[in-house]
């Protein structure tokens, strides 16, 4: 039953009473999964992510140092680690390598790679005090970027453990030639790049390019007044989604530094954002314990669920939206016979209307009013054919 | 050109119709016209009992502002008298079917009609109840800690806040107030986490009244900030008992229901002792409705075993929650749990957040 309702999720969440809560936005249900029979604060989830490209199990990191393994396949907790010590700080990221290694951060700046077997990291390194985030590059999955307070942007590559990759130099001085301070909260790898783009606590954003010579960041955006906590990038690669603590979500362009528009709702700080990597939505979450999923099109709010504890961290899973794609072809193929009768009564017109093509079938269905011209046997006789492909 | 007579803007417009009837003369050169317009006003006159109002009339219409506004005294005053007759009609109609008249309809008000909130606490909800059994609260409401609280004010106060600030410590039991010689609160926070006070409150002043209030849980807990408005003090207040004593009051929360509405709650009943001294007889309010807290503090006695009297003591103030803030009191850089955005929580009259 439990594994039942685990592969119906498509949203996993991360509580402060240590709850992992999963969501599934089609039938508007959430679920509970917990480990022990006993709720305590220890273990609050600090830091979530797939453990696999194929996204069927799940990483958690708590405030007491263990890293456990949630299964989404049999909906249960098959196994838990210790990975560090709670004096040294909550864990403030997480990723998993390939050969099953798991890389570990912690605030006090201790880099560590698990291997399966042993009980000790298999690397460690120092990045510095006060690690807010810790990053795995999507692309290069040995490179791990990490910033906290007072500690720029580090760039580290795991098969070389002693220095970092790239470190950021922080900005020039401002009019007074006083030293800027310099806060990273949050970091994101562009994709198709070298780029990585930061959010700071003094809501500023950078995009910093180790490809380049200069150690500064390329482009600086500001935004709002207070600190930005959560960054995400929509699959684009153009834009970045950003959130601070009061609870403002901002969509900003990162070729012109603008900002594109806000994302309205939120009543509390942002905890974690997370972009769809095909769709274009976007999940927030918060201290306001509400999950809202918006679209990134209209900026419009398109889910919204009350879960009870204050949530840290969210994740999407890009396999349920597959459910959803399979219902939307069913009723656009009902809308083209549809419409196909209306174009026969109708007079043609001219110019065809410029759509987005996200899928296959807008494409077709683009093919197929420049059909129109042509005669209707032949029409309906290519689209079968393009139905049946 | 023959102005076409319509009958229906001679039956309405009474006074207008008198105005008319010299531009009629005027413009319809025909004697017969005339004479027929008259008796036909006259009897219009005479049949005016009351005035009928057809629906393509409307009051706003008239461009004269004094004889506008006198026709529309007559529209009201028709649609209360048809009130009136409705309501009486309706009471015969109770009083005649005796014990078989269907039951009072419950009028509409803005609660009745509050929008479905879904944080609405559940009583029997296990994760909410851990949530709360292990938050900030949890030393106090597990009898670790007892409340001592430090009231001071914006820098400079002027006499009714010092009256409000000396009051609210009479209320409060464990109150301090001290005087803000112009301290940053960042640094005030840790010299009184080390004295062991668990709240700070402070009174913002604002051209000599107090508008807004601060409210502070020390060791490391949320804080939340309030808009005053209202605030009584004892002696402008009417039928009042004597100063409250040093017996800790009561106290009554009253309609927090939705979780943030529970956090508030709770914040509230930290700042005062957990037994209270039911000998001192005194009980604070805190009542919350349509988002605003109301705060009263009352001095009771039974007099039988159904009769109660109650007797106002001490300040009444009205509080406005507009923000809550996980950590201690730090503006630019923590972490909001809620924050009243007035643009997109207030547009539904019907939605209330606490």
């Amino acid at each position: 039953m439990m594994a039942d309702s685990s592969r119906l999720c498509s949203v996993w969440l991360g509580s402060e009473t240590g709850i992992l809560k999963g969501v599934s936005l089609g039938r508007k249900q959430a679920f509970n999964f917990c480990n022990t029979r006993q709720l305590s604060r220890d273990q609050e989830v600090r830091a979530l992510c797939w453990a696999d490209p194929a996204q069927s199990e799940l990483l958690l990191g708590s405030v007491d140092g263990t890293v456990r393994t949630f299964s989404t396949e049999k909906g249960a907790f098959t196994e838990a680690r210790r990975c560090g010590e709670p004096a040294e700080g909550c864990f403030t990221g997480l990723a998993a390598l390939s050969g099953s290694a798991t890389v570990t951060c912690v605030e006090c700046g201790t880099l560590r790679v698990w291997r399966e077997d042993s009980s000790e990291p298999a690397t460690q390194l120092h990045a510095g005090q006060n690690v807010c985030r810790m990053r795995q590059s999507p692309v290069h999955r040995h490179k791990v970027a990490t910033g906290g307070k007072d500690n720029p942007l580090k760039i580290w590559d795991l098969q070389r453990p002693e220095s970092p990759a790239f470190t950021a130099k922080n900005l020039r001085d401002d009019w007074l030639d006083l030293r800027r301070p310099h806060w990273v909260r949050d970091m994101a790898f562009i994709p198709d790049s070298d780029k990585v783009v930061t959010c700071t606590g003094y809501h500023q954003v950078h995009v910093f390019d180790p490809a380049s010579p200069q150690r500064r960041p390329v482009l600086e955006v500001e935004y709002g007044e207070y600190p930005l906590t959560a960054l995400s990038l929509p699959p684009g690669g153009q834009s970045v989604v950003v959130g601070n603590t009061h609870g403002q979500i901002a969509v900003l362009d990162l070729r012109k530094g603008a900002v594109r528009g806000c994302l309205k709702g939120l009543a509390g700080g942002v905890r974690a954002l997370q972009c769809h990597s095909s769709q274009p939505v976007v999940a927030s979450c918060g201290l306001d314990r509400f999950l809202r999923v918006h679209s990134l099109e209209d900026r419009k709010l398109l889910h919204k669920v009350y879960l009870k504890s204050r949530l840290n961290c969210v994740l999407l899973a890009s396999r349920e939206e597959a459910g959803q794609a399979a219902g939307e072809a069913g009723s656009q193929e009902v809308k083209e016979e549809e419409e196909d009768e209306v174009w026969d009564a109708m007079e043609r017109v001219e110019e065809a209307p410029k759509r987005k093509t996200t899928t296959e079938e807008e494409e077709e269905e683009e093919q197929e009013e420049e059909e129109v011209k042509k005669k209707s046997k032949k029409k309906k006789k290519k689209k079968k054919e393009a139905f049946e492909d | 050109m023959d102005i076409t007579e319509v009958p229906v803007s001679e039956d309405s417009k009474g006074k207008k119709k008198k105005n008319k009837k010299p531009k009629m003369k005027s413009k319809a050169g025909n004697g017969e016209a005339e004479k027929k317009q008259q008796e036909v006003v006259v009897v219009e006159n005479m049949e005016k009992s009351e005035p009928a109002f057809p629906p393509s009339f409307s009051v706003s219409e008239i461009k004269n502002k004094q004889r506008r506004h006198f026709m529309f005294m007559k529209l009201k005053q028709e649609k209360r008298k048809q009130k009136m007759q409705l309501k009486k009609k309706k009471k015969k109609e109770r009083e005649a079917l005796g014990d078989k008249a269907p039951p009072k309809e419950v009028p509409k008000t803005i609660e009745n009609q509050r929008v479905y909130d879904e944080t609405v606490v559940d009583p029997e909800d296990e994760e909410v109840a851990f949530d709360e059994g292990t938050d900030e609260f949890s030393a106090y409401f597990n009898g670790l800690t007892n409340p001592k609280v430090l009231i001071t004010t914006s820098d400079r106060p002027r006499g009714r806040t010092v009256r409000f600030c000396e009051q609210l410590a009479t209320v409060i039991p464990n109150a301090h107030v001290y005087y803000r010689r112009g301290l940053a609160l960042k640094r005030v926070i840790p010299q009184c986490i080390a004295r062991d006070f668990t709240y700070l409150i402070v009174i913002n002043e604002d051209r000599k009244v107090p508008n807004g209030m601060v409210l502070c849980h020390l060791p490391d807990g949320p804080t939340a900030h309030f808009k005053v408005s209202s605030v009584r003090l004892r002696k402008e207040m009417k039928r009042r008992g004597k100063d409250p004593t040093e017996h800790s009051p009561e106290v009554i929360l009253n309609n927090f229901t939705t979780r943030l509405g529970h956090s508030i709650g709770r914040l509230f009943a930290a700042l005062f002792p957990q037994d209270p001294q039911f000998v001192g007889r005194q009980v604070a309010t805190f009542h919350n409705q349509r988002d605003f807290i109301f705060f009263r503090f009352h001095r009771y006695i039974f007099k039988n075993e159904k009769r109660v009297g109650i007797q106002e003591l001490g300040p009444r103030f009205t509080l406005k929650l507009r923000s809550l803030q996980k950590g201690t009191f730090d503006s630019k850089f923590g972490e909001y749990e809620w924050v009243l955005k007035r643009h997109e929580m207030d547009a539904c009259r019907r939605k209330f957040q606490l």
